[in-house]
């Protein structure tokens, strides 16, 4: 329907807003079914702009579903309601006429809000910093054939190169664990022959960052699977589980640490 | 190389450790102690099913006292109250840890799930806390009684005298409140074991198009005829006390 009225339950935090942050109601009219809920927001903030209020501080780059950067709970969803699609990929003709709206940001403590909807999400970061590479110097672009890659390996791992790394998977498990995000990237690279090579010291670097940053523990709830934007399966959790328990029992890291090239 | 030095276990546990305080090593040895408890129950089942014998429980007697004195059985009694204890302590752990993972809690609260019943993995908690309090109360309720010998005595053909746990057994599932906590708890498991089943493969990284349908399927079918084969127990020996059969 064209010209919905509706009313956003916003979480604001920062700025003229309390430090611990508080919800606020905002009437909007005119809003078209054609919009992305992140136009949607855009009208919002030009009104509160010329009403001289404080913007709504929300993250958004590409706008097509693929740099991960636009987060929100919305209505209790990690980029909404619907299955396999991003905040900005999000179209107001899911909603209707009357509806209450409520945006809060991804919660968790290793993602603290930075102001509004803004979470600071340097921890996957970091975790990538771990070990999310291959280490292979560039050189020559060698010919395309030279490693086989069954096609099974290359579909499940470009399945799991899907993760967008937007941190959906942590605001949406109850325990707020970073495992769906860790498997993908782990599987990924594991998956093929390039990074294989160093998939027992990655598992464990990864893993290990991932618990120093105090996400919680995997419960197999699937709920990441559930919101993840990019559909990434729980599957990718249980080859990061193989993956790193092999590695904790066989590979040694003392032999790492002494000298060698590279 | 300096990522490496990442990977190296926390100062003074040695890799075993290291391993073991990971996210992923603490659920291991939740599954690890998980299946062993399912591998325990079917077993405890059919001698407890000896209950519902008509021989005024000289079968069952029979069977916990050969229980009771086998070698090989004390063995795995005793690795079994270890997984217990390993069990419940590193799940009420992670309980707390995960909790508080959130930091602040959201304004609407949904939980979706993709092949797992959400409601019972969100409350692996409650459900364990509540089994926890249930194997308790069944301890001191039968096994330390056994133990401190504060049972009477049976006498059976070839003479044998043996301590008779089938009559505390009767005179405790006579009484309405032990049935009702009884059944209560094996609900309370068959819950903790539709989720808990499958998920102790799946963090054991045994998930694989093959198998994992027939896992799950047997975890459901587990978790539905496990516990109300122990719910019946108390349920027909209530019955048979008020003459209902
Ligand atoms: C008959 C006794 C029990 C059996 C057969 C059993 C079995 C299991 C299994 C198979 C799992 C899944 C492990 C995994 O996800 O890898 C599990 C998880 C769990 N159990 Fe138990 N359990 C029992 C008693 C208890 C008790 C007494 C407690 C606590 C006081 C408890 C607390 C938990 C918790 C909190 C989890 C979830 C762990 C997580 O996924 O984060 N359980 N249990
Ligand atoms: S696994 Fe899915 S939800 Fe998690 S970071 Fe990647 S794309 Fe986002
Ligand atoms: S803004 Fe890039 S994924 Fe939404």
């Amino acid at each position: 329907m064209e010209n919905m009225h509706l009313k956003l339950k916003i979480w604001r935090q920062g700025g003229k807003f309390s430090k611990k942050g508080e919800f606020v109601t905002y009437e909007l009219d005119n809003v078209s079914e054609h919009m992305s809920f992140l136009e949607m927001l855009d009208v919002l903030n030009e009104k509160l702009i010329t009403q001289r209020e404080e913007p709504v501080a929300f993250e958004h780059d590409c706008r097509e579903g693929i740099c991960g950067t636009c987060s929100m709970v919305i209505n209790g969803h990690p980029h909404g309601p619907n299955a396999g699609t991003t905040t900005c990929q999000l179209h107001m003709r899911f909603f209707r006429d009357g509806d209450t709206i409520t945006v809060e940001p991804f919660r968790a403590k290793s993602f603290p809000v930075v102001k509004d909807l803004v979470v600071e999400r340097a921890a996957f970061d970091r975790i990538i910093q771990a070990g999310g590479f291959v280490s292979i110097n560039t050189g020559q672009a060698q010919d395309a054939n030279a490693i086989p890659v069954s096609k099974e390996s290359a579909t499940a791992s470009f399945d799991a190169a899907a993760c967008i790394g937007c941190g959906a998977c942590v605001a949406a498990c109850p325990n707020a664990s970073a495992m769906l995000f860790v498997s993908a990237k782990v599987s990924h690279l594991a998956l093929l022959p390039q990074g294989k090579v160093e998939a027992k010291r990655r598992a464990l670097a990864m893993v290990k960052q991932m618990d120093l940053e105090g996400f919680g523990n995997c419960s197999n709830v699937t709920a990441c699977e559930a919101e993840c934007p990019k559909e990434i399966s729980v599957e990718n959790i249980a080859r990061l589980n193989r993956e790193y328990i092999s590695a904790a029992f066989v590979y040694d890291e003392k032999e790492e640490k002494g000298g060698g090239a590279g | 190389m300096s990522w490496l030095t990442n990977t190296l276990s926390p100062v003074g546990l040695g890799w075993f450790g290291g391993f073991l305080t990971s996210s992923i090593g603490k659920k291991v040895l939740m599954a690890l102690t998980g299946l062993f408890l399912i591998s325990f129950l079917p077993i405890h089942l059919l001698g407890n099913l000896y209950l519902l014998k008509d021989d005024k429980g000289e079968s069952f007697n029979l069977y916990a006292e050969f229980m009771t004195h086998n070698k090989i059985i004390k063995a795995v009694s005793y690795t079994l109250y270890l997984s217990i204890v390993l069990h419940a302590i590193q799940g009420l752990l992670l309980w707390r840890q995960n909790a508080s993972a959130r930091g602040q809690n959201y304004a609407v609260k949904v939980t979706r799930a993709v092949g797992t019943n959400a409601r019972a993995a969100t409350r692996m908690g409650w459900l364990g806390t509540i089994l926890l309090i249930f194997i308790l109360l069944h301890m001191y309720q039968f096994w330390l009684q056994m133990k401190l010998g504060n049972v009477p005595r049976a006498a059976y053909g070839n003479g044998e005298i043996v301590k008779d746990l089938y009559n505390p057994v009767m005179d405790a599932f006579a009484n309405p409140t032990f049935v009702i906590i009884y059944v209560v708890s094996m609900i309370a498991i068959a819950f903790h074991l539709w989720h808990g089943f499958q998920s102790a493969f799946q963090t054991l990284g045994l998930n694989h198009g093959k198998y994992t349908p027939f896992i799950k399927a047997l975890g459901k079918a587990y978790s539905v005829l496990i516990p109300a084969g122990f719910a019946i127990i108390p349920i027909y020996v209530y019955g048979d006390s008020m003459g209902w059969w």
